[in-house]
C-alpha cells in the first residue's frame, strides 16, 4: 500500500503546520482542563462525584451482566495458609463480651438474639478459598461456619432478604459494612466461627465473622454484633473513606 | 516554492494515538497509586534485591502513598476510555486496511535483525519505501497486542470470581497481577524508546503525527503530480 503524495506550496505547509499546532494546543488545554475538573469536582463519600458515578455504573454493568452466582474457586486443605494474615482491628479493640449474642434486627423492635450454641446447631459449611484484600494481596484460607442462606431459611428471614441490603456492625459499632442481599445469599457466604479447623481466634474475628468470597476483604466484617436490613445502602466504613460501595469480585 | 508531501497518518489514527497518550498516562499513574498498597515486586533472586519496585524516595517524590481509594476510582473510570479507544482503533485498522502497514510482513521477518540493531543502537536510518520499517512494525504491533492482553488481564483482576475462567487463563489471581505490572513496565519502556526515536527522527516525522503529512526531500522527487495513488 503506497501512501498518497501531493505537491503544495511552502506557504501551505506552514499554514497546515500552524493549524496542527494550534489544534494540539487546544487538545492539551482540554486534557488539562478535564483533569483539573475531575480533581476539583465536589466529593461524595470521600470520592469525586464523577468517579462515584462511574463506580455506580460499573456496579450496574457488572452485577447485571456477569454476577450469575458463580462460585469462587475452592482449594484443598493443604493449600490453606497456616498463618492467616490480620490486616485491620477496627472495632475489635475491646474484649469480647462474654454475653455476646448475634443480634438480627428483623424490624424495629423485633430483634432475634442468637448465642453461639444456637448458631452451631445449624449445618456446618466449610470453605477454602483465595481471600482477596482490596490492597492487592490474597491468601488461600480455610473457614468453617454456617451458610448465611441456611440461617435465613432456619429463622425465616425471607421477607428481610427481599429488601436490597444487609447492614452489619461490630458490637461497639466502630466498624460497619453494607452488602447487597444477592451477595449475602450467595451459597459461599458464611458466618464463620472456625479457622483452619479450630476455634476462630479473636484477631480473626471471634466469635463470629462474615466470610463472603464474592467481595474484597473490607466487607468480611469480624466480630459481628448486629445485622439489619434495608432498601437503602447501610453506612459502610470504607465507603465513607472514598472506596467503592459494591466491592464485588 | 513547491513542496512534495506524503500523507502519512490518517486523521483517525492521529486521534486514536493522541487520545491514548493521556489515557495511558492516567492509567499508569492511578495504577501506581494502587500498586503502592501492596508493592511486592522486585528485580533480584532469593533474598538478593537489585531493584525494589519502588524505592520509598520514588513514592515520596511523586506523592503516591495512601491514595489507594483514589487510585482505584481513577483506574475504574479511565479503564472505559482506554478500552473504548483501543477497540475503536482496532476496528478502524481492520476496516481501513491500515493493518497491512502495521502488522509485520514476511519481509519484516527478514529485515528484523538489522532493523532492531539500528533501533537499539539508536542509529538514524533512512526511511524505506514503507510507512514503517520492520522494527517499527514489530514494536507497534507488539504494543497493541500488549494493550489487548492488558485489557483482558485487567478484567481478570477486576472480577476474579465472576470471570474465574479468565483469571485461570492468566495463571490465577497473583499471576494475573504480576502480568499486569510487567506489561505496565513494558509500556513505560516502550514509551521511553518511542520518545527517543521521535527525537532522533526529528521534526518532520513528529509533525506527521500532528498534521498527518510529511514533507519529502525535493531532490529525490521523480514523481509527477499526475501519478498519485490512492492510499
Amino acid at each position: 500500500m503506497k501512501q498518497r503524495e501531493d505537491i503544495i506550496s511552502a506557504k501551505q505547509v506552514r499554514i497546515k503546520t500552524l493549524k496542527g499546532l494550534l489544534f494540539a494546543g487546544l487538545f492539551i488545554a482540554a486534557c488539562y482542563g478535564g483533569w483539573q475538573w475531575l480533581k476539583e469536582a465536589p466529593k461524595e463519600q470521600g470520592a469525586q462525584k464523577p468517579y462515584r458515578a462511574a463506580l455506580k455504573i460499573n456496579e450496574a454493568i457488572f452485577s447485571k451482566t456477569l454476577d450469575d452466582g458463580q462460585l469462587a474457586k475452592t482449594y484443598p486443605v493443604s493449600k490453606a495458609a497456616k498463618k492467616v494474615r490480620v490486616n485491620g482491628l477496627i472495632g475489635l479493640r475491646q474484649d469480647i463480651d462474654s454475653n455476646w449474642r448475634l443480634e438480627i434486627i428483623r424490624q424495629e423492635g423485633d430483634t432475634l438474639r442468637l448465642s453461639m450454641d444456637d448458631i452451631r446447631l445449624l449445618p456446618k459449611t466449610e470453605i477454602i478459598f483465595d481471600f482477596k484484600c482490596i490492597e492487592g494481596w490474597s491468601q488461600v484460607s480455610y473457614w468453617g461456619g454456617v451458610k448465611f442462606s441456611d440461617l435465613v431459611k432456619r429463622y425465616g428471614l425471607d421477607a428481610q432478604m427481599r429488601l436490597s441490603y444487609t447492614g452489619l456492625e461490630t458490637p461497639n459499632k466502630q466498624y460497619y459494612v453494607g452488602i447487597d442481599n444477592k451477595s449475602m445469599m450467595h451459597p459461599q457466604t458464611i458466618l464463620a466461627y472456625e479457622m483452619n479447623g479450630s476455634a476462630l481466634p479473636p484477631r480473626n474475628g471471634a466469635p463470629l465473622r462474615l466470610i463472603i468470597p464474592v467481595k474484597y476483604g473490607v466487607k468480611h466484617l469480624k466480630r459481628i454484633g448486629r445485622m439489619y436490613f434495608s432498601n437503602t445502602p447501610p453506612p459502610d466504613y470504607w465507603h465513607e473513606r472514598g472506596y467503592d460501595y459494591f466491592c464485588g469480585l | 516554492m513547491k513542496k512534495r508531501i506524503r500523507h502519512k497518518h490518517s486523521l483517525a489514527i492521529r486521534w486514536f494515538h493522541w487520545l491514548n497518550f493521556p489515557i495511558l498516562m492516567v492509567m499508569t499513574w492511578s495504577g501506581m497509586l494502587i500498586y503502592w498498597a501492596n508493592d511486592v515486586y522486585k528485580l533480584g533472586w532469593g533474598d538478593q534485591t537489585v531493584l525494589k519496585f519502588f524505592p520509598d524516595s520514588f513514592y515520596k517524590a511523586l506523592n503516591i502513598p495512601f491514595r489507594l481509594a483514589e487510585g482505584m476510582n481513577i483506574h475504574f473510570f479511565f479503564m472505559w476510555l482506554f478500552a473504548l479507544n483501543g477497540i475503536c482503533y482496532a476496528i478502524y485498522l481492520l476496516w481501513s486496511g491500515e493493518w497491512r502497514e502495521l502488522l509485520p510482513s514476511r519481509q519484516s521477518f527478514r529485515e528484523l535483525i538489522p532493523a532492531v540493531v539500528s533501533t537499539v543502537l539508536l542509529r538514524r536510518k533512512k526511511d524505506g519505501p514503507h510507512k514503517f520499517n520492520a522494527a517499527q512494525r514489530f514494536a507497534y504491533s507488539g504494543v497493541i497486542l500488549m494493550g489487548f492482553v492488558m485489557l483482558l488481564n485487567g478484567l481478570a483482576i477486576y472480577k476474579p470470581v465472576q470471570l474465574g475462567w479468565l483469571c485461570a487463563l492468566f495463571g490465577g489471581y497473583e499471576n494475573a497481577r504480576a502480568i499486569h505490572f510487567t506489561i505496565t513496565m513494558l509500556f513505560v519502556a516502550f514509551f521511553l524508546l518511542h520518545i527517543i526515536q521521535v527525537i532522533l527522527h526529528g521534526w518532520n516525522s513528529f509533525r506527521a503525527m500532528i498534521t498527518g503529512f510529511e514533507v519529502l526531500p525535493n531532490d529525490t522527487s521523480q514523481k509527477k503530480d499526475s501519478d498519485h495513488e490512492t492510499a
